[in-house]
């Protein structure tokens, strides 16, 4: 159960060596005891990923997950709520890539897609099946300061978080009734492995900044969090900014 | 007519809210047909909400709505006996008992709880070191086992003390009679004392002088630090016999009148227990006391329910809820509980409803919460920073010797909580032999692993 503070006892992550969501269950396994289930791609990378968590003291298991394989989706969600409630999960998985590419190349504009937007509902339909069935429950889905206005250079990104950002920010609305909580996060740019290499865009931020931005989130309800926090003043500002002048800036 | 609701449930705190089919209106047929068949996720009962955290919340299981199942079934003007159901409220129950001049004699800050609630919770009173806690004057109770059928429990059975202070997770209470007090009057006869500080006013509870009231607790400013730390005002009375009522009030010494001005209503923002506003109201609070004053008689809502006058006043905190932290520390660890004290007023945490009382001998109930010690209880909206601040908190309570209230409780670990209550595998032995299945289940008793 999570507490009246946000502590939650059990964590599942979807996109089980994403930074970020590693990051924000390295918080709550230094507060509490904590099971964590860590769902990616079995790799090298995950079990690497499980060690931090281990020697925080938090128990972790790794289940296999294919975000582009929605058909296996339901098989993947039952053996993870099998050895009891989840109080919080992730949604972090995702792809970037070259984004002249996601546009230009048809196989990785439809990856993309698949991955980010449909994988996203695909989970997001079975998970809010689950925690209506156990009773409780929150729900981070980690979208993009991209959602809110695509620029050229990562509209294609930008399209496939804009599409989970509506369906996550509707699951918010819909899980209400039933006590469930979703919470949508809007990084800006965040220094992590996905975009290592790349120019960092004003006011990035690293996975750790935006696990506290999550931790805090869940913590007090919010429906909706940026990070950094300033990030939704600059946002709701260049949503406004007319297309010939937006084109130009250099962002 | 029983029949089941999906709902969302909280506490008072209004905090970590789950959602549960309710069994609303339950008959005895009906709750005993859920015991029987509870479904994977277990049952609960669950009275008028006032716990603030989740012992009255069942996610995703069955929580039994007692509120439905209130009927008085007997008073003894005589013997004192009231023959009461679970869901009876303290309310109802202390206005159909005064006009025989009987007096529930244990009430918590609010009269909104029902009698399940209170024998599950095994709650006090400003009366706790003259008294007890409410179990001590419980004679007997009926309880919906696991296997569905009715026991009849008194305090000759283990099982009893398991269920009073045990958060509804031996089974059902559904009936009980409690001893009531006999008085001549609904009115107190209250001595007030202003302290300039904690110290004048933990001399002022320890220099015998307690022993002489029936009541005794305090209101102190958990803000000031300093020379104020912990300035308080003590009101300390006894139940007015009938001739040391002014004339007016001694031609109806038992009428009762419990006004409830407002009800708060649900719009109020986040952010309002801030320091200025909560600076402001315990500087006018600690003012308009009087010094010292003596022999004052007051009626029960000024003396001991002040809160009621204002419905849902919960409300106030805002859509983040708030939690509340009640603690006690044996009466050896004068220190430590001032160094807490001192603490909670430099924490930028502010908190303006704050109680102070010294508590007498414990119960005989493993998981009863008062023991000889101080007390105190303070709110605090939820806001950044709370959730580390009481997890140091809650390292001095347990560093003291001293534990934290179950109905009160809303965020500690279950490791934290277990080394609070010694006497805790003894209560889950009982437990077990009662309901080895573990059907009766709680948020609660999820989270802090019962």
């Amino acid at each position: 159960m999570i507490d009246a503070v946000g502590n939650p006892q059990s964590l599942l992550l979807l996109g089980g060596t994403s930074e970020i969501a590693l990051a924000t269950a390295e918080r709550y396994a230094t507060r509490r005891p904590l099971r964590v289930i860590l769902a990616a791609r079995p790799s090298p990378r995950l079990d690497a990923a499980a060690q931090p968590l281990d020697r925080a003291g938090a128990t972790v298991t790794t289940l296999p997950f294919d975000a582009a394989d929605t058909a296996s989706h339901a098989a993947t969600i039952e053996k993870a709520f099998a050895d009891g409630d989840i109080d919080l999960t992730l949604v972090a998985f995702g792809l970037l890539g070259d984004q002249e590419k996601a546009w230009t190349d048809h196989a990785t504009a439809v990856e993309l897609a698949q991955v980010n937007y449909v994988g996203a509902v695909s989970v997001g339909v079975l998970l809010a099946e689950a925690l209506q069935r156990q009773g409780h429950g929150t729900l981070v889905a980690l979208s993009s300061a991209a959602a809110e206005r695509p620029r050229r250079s990562n509209f294609a990104y930008g399209a496939s978080k804009a599409g989970l950002d509506a369906f996550y920010t509707g699951l918010t609305e819909a899980l209400r009734p039933a006590g469930i909580k979703v919470s949508v996060i809007r990084p800006g740019f965040v220094h992590t492995k996905m975009t290592a290499g790349m120019k960092a865009a004003p006011l990035s931020v690293t996975p750790e900044q935006v696990a506290e931005v999550i931790v805090d989130a869940v913590a007090n309800g919010r429906e909706q969090a940026w990070a950094p926090a300033p990030m939704r003043h600059v946002m709701s500002v260049l949503r406004h900014v007319p297309r010939p002048i937006f084109r130009r800036l250099p962002i | 007519m029983s029949e089941i609701v999906v709902r969302a449930l909280s506490g008072w705190g209004r905090t970590a809210s789950s959602s549960a089919r309710v069994l609303v209106q339950p008959t005895l047929e009906s709750i005993q047909q859920a015991v029987r068949d509870p479904g994977s996720r277990g049952v609960i009962a669950r009275g008028l909400g006032r716990s603030y955290g989740d012992p009255a919340q069942n996610a995703g299981g069955l929580v039994i709505d007692m509120t439905g199942y209130n009927r008085i079934h007997c008073l003894d003007a005589d013997s004192g006996l009231a023959v009461v159901d679970a869901g009876v409220s303290l309310d109802a129950l202390m206005r159909a008992a005064l006009p025989f001049g009987l007096w529930v004699p244990v009430l918590p800050g609010t009269r909104q709880v029902t009698v399940g609630g209170a024998i599950a919770a095994d709650i006090h009173g400003k009366n706790h070191h003259s008294a007890g806690s409410f179990g001590n004057h419980v004679r007997s109770l009926d309880l919906v086992t696991a296997d569905g059928s009715v026991a009849t429990l008194t305090p000759d059975d283990e099982l009893f003390w398991a269920t009073v202070g045990g958060m509804g997770l031996t089974g059902i209470i559904v009936r009980a009679t409690i001893a009531l007090t006999h008085v001549e009057s609904a009115y107190f006869v209250v001595d007030t004392d202003r302290t300039a500080n904690l110290d004048e006013l933990m001399a002022l509870l320890t220099d015998g002088s307690d022993d002489r009231y029936d009541y005794s607790a305090a209101w102190f400013d958990a803000i000031s630090t300093g020379a104020k730390l912990g300035r308080a005002v003590l009101t300390r009375g006894s139940i007015a016999q009938r001739d040391e009522l002014p004339p007016k009030l001694r031609r109806a010494p038992l009428a009762f009148d419990a006004p409830q001005l407002l009800t708060a209503p649900n719009a109020f923002p986040n952010g309002l227990a801030n320091r200025a506003i909560f600076g402001a109201l315990t500087q006018a609070w600690y003012r308009k006391a009087p010094k010292r004053r003596r022999g004052e008689v007051q009626n029960l809502t000024t003396f001991y329910h002040p809160l009621d006058m204002i419905g849902e006043w919960n409300r106030a905190y805002g859509s983040r809820g708030f939690l509340q932290y009640q603690f006690v520390v044996p009466l050896s660890a004068q220190d430590s509980f001032r160094g807490i004290v001192e603490q909670v007023a430099r924490s930028g945490h502010v908190s303006f409803l704050n109680v102070l009382k010294r508590f007498g001998e414990a119960s005989q109930a493993p998981l009863s919460f008062p023991q000889p010690g101080w007390t105190i209880t303070v709110d605090f909206p939820i806001r950044q920073g709370l959730a580390e601040f009481c997890d140091r908190l809650d390292e001095q309570v347990l560093d003291a010797g001293g534990r934290l209230y179950l109905a009160k409780e809303s965020r500690t670990s279950a490791a934290t909580l277990h080394r609070m209550y010694p006497r805790i595998d003894e209560w889950r032995k009982v437990r077990a032999a009662a309901d080895p299945d573990g059907i009766f289940a709680s948020d609660l008793s999820r989270r802090l692993e019962l």
